[in-house]
């Protein structure tokens, strides 16, 4: 008994995170961060190179230095967050519903052989096909309202999200459902606490690609509907485009770059925090 | 009239089974579809398994062991015969099939909770469990946090907390180095003999069968029946090196080699 128990704890002390010195946890931090630095710092100088060169003038071509100015002095503005709030919640709304339509249909065709057989394979065209393209028939149906840019978003989200998690329902070791078969779970008990939580990982994959889905969808959607008096991000870029202001364009295309990465991170350490707790990441636990 | 005769006499029958007997396995045909033909797991296998015995199934690689707990845990239909099982099974597998995204403790709580027992109890029974199991001071951990055999400590302690009858093992320690086996067979015999749970043990392992069983039934080759059947007389605890053991093996592995050798 002690034979067998004794080495276990002593190795867990090796790998506890807690016994990391901090400065070790600022090195690892630093080494994480130093290439990113480093590839922005290298397009800022490219960007800076084409201005320089004289290629376009700077009223076309703003530098970085500019348009940085004009982003701190946006970032001053109340209209200019009010802008980047409808655009917020208009992802969040659409991605909401998406995420919910995606889990019902997945669950669908998972369970319903028949689903399976009908929308199984329309799934993968639906996900290869680009969400703009529903906006004419979506400005037909609903006008140019929000109506239809949540129906551009939802189509452009949900397909990677219904795939996401039946590709993890799919998954499921047979030896975890025998399992809780054999423990009483059949039905959606067996769902609920075998086969959707072992379907974590892949789902929260999917959830990942579909909000990159849905923001392109949104940002597309949003340059070409100006809707209800609405000050959106999109409709900021169009109205920078008409008056040719080049820096307030370039300062938005950050803010919507910046968008897109800080939530695509929050997913990212959302999975990773799973991938710890199941002991997925090798020899990093 | 005659039909309801019949079946009174049936489950007169029945009843008489279920006093002494805690499993029973009748003409047990299994048959798979395999392409365009069928293939046969098992074919009538019949045997019979006392209330608080406990059995060792050994058999080579195909000889449809797998699919024969499979059949009793319900999880698999029968093509013919019949297998009963008297009261509740749990199954323990050799890849111990915890959940990772649970603790020990959870993992037991969770058995707890599909057999219905109130949130109030389930903490407190599923430490006593695990504690029985010698994994007192685990219980927070996560099954990738765990050793082999600790793994399947915890297996046996969620399929304690089933409230289980019969125990259907598969190969569960077959995948464990020397000492943790040594150490989870007199685990499982303590165990076995404080709640005279019925146990069905299946290994691919002569010894492991003779140090364990009360008695040893050697299964053929695809398809799978009873070939031979051998009563282990030694007295408990036995060592899986005494030579009365080793003896008693060595004729068990013999008749295997030959089930293999006829199988092919």
């Amino acid at each position: 008994m002690a034979a067998e128990l004794a080495p276990e704890l002593r190795l867990s002390e090796l790998l506890a995170p807690a016994a990391q010195p901090a400065g070790r946890t600022l090195a690892r931090a630093w080494s994480g961060l130093w290439p990113k630095l480093g590839a922005v710092l290298l397009v800022v100088v490219i960007w800076e190179a084409v201005v320089w060169s004289g290629w376009r003038p700077e009223s076309e071509l703003p530098g970085p230095w500019l348009v940085l100015q004009r982003l701190a002095g946006d970032l001053g503005r109340v209209d200019f967050y009010a802008g980047i709030g409808v655009t917020l919640r208009r992802a969040a709304f659409g991605y909401a519903i998406a995420a919910g339509v995606g889990i019902v249909v997945a669950i669908l065709i998972a369970r319903v052989k028949l689903a399976r057989r009908a929308v199984g394979s329309l799934l993968v065209g639906l996900q290869s096909m680009p969400s703009i393209a529903w906006f004419p028939l979506a400005i037909l149906l609903l006008q140019r309202s929000e109506g239809a840019i949540t129906l551009v978003v939802l189509m452009g989200a949900a397909p990677a999200i219904a795939a996401g998690l039946l590709s993890g329902i799919d998954q499921v070791q047979p030896a975890l459902i025998r399992v809780g078969r054999s423990m009483g779970a059949e039905g959606m008990r067996l769902y609920r606490h075998i086969i959707l939580p072992a379907a974590l990982p892949a789902f929260v994959g999917g959830l990942k690609q579909g909000w990159a889905f849905a923001w392109r969808s949104l940002m597309s959607a949003e340059l070409l509907v100006v809707a209800a008096n609405q000050t959106s991000i999109g409709q900021q870029l169009q109205s920078a485009r008409n008056s040719s202001d080049a820096r307030q364009l370039l300062a938005l295309m950050i803010v919507i770059f910046v968008i897109g990465v800080l939530i695509d991170s929050l997913f990212g350490a959302l999975d990773r925090s799973i991938r710890l707790r199941w002991g997925l990441l090798g020899g990093e636990a | 009239m005659r039909n309801s005769l019949e079946q009174g006499a049936r489950m007169s029958n029945l009843l008489a089974l279920s006093d002494k007997h805690a499993l029973s396995v009748e003409r047990l045909t299994v048959a798979f579809p395999y392409g365009d033909q069928l293939l046969l797991a098992l074919e009538g296998a019949t045997f019979e398994i006392k209330r608080g015995e406990f059995v060792c199934v050994v058999g080579a690689s195909g000889s449809g062991k797998s699919t024969l707990l499979n059949v009793l845990a319900g999880l698999d239909r029968p093509s013919s015969g019949r297998a009963h099982v008297h009261g509740r099974v749990a199954l323990i597998f050799q890849d111990s099939a915890l959940l990772p995204w649970l603790t020990a403790a959870g993992n037991v709580e969770l058995a707890l909770e599909l057999r219905g027992a109130k949130a109030s109890v389930r903490q407190r029974l599923a430490l006593e469990l695990l504690n029985r199991v010698h994994l007192a001071g685990f219980e927070k951990r996560r099954p990738h946090e765990l050793s082999g055999g600790m793994k399947q400590r915890v297996a046996l302690a969620r399929a304690l907390a089933q409230d289980a009858d019969v125990l259907l093992m598969d190969e569960p320690f077959a995948a464990l180095d020397a000492i943790s086996r040594d150490l989870l067979h007199e685990e499982l015999e303590r165990i076995w003999r404080e709640s005279r749970l019925t146990i069905l043990f299946v290994t691919h392992n002569a010894r492991e069968a003779v140090r364990l069983g009360d008695r040893v039934l050697v299964f053929t080759s695809r398809p799978g029946r009873v070939a031979h059947e051998v009563q282990v007389d030694l007295p408990r605890p036995r060592s899986l090196d005494s030579p009365e053991l080793a003896v008693i093996a060595g004729r068990i592995t013999d008749r295997l080699k030959r089930e293999m050798a006829n199988g092919r």
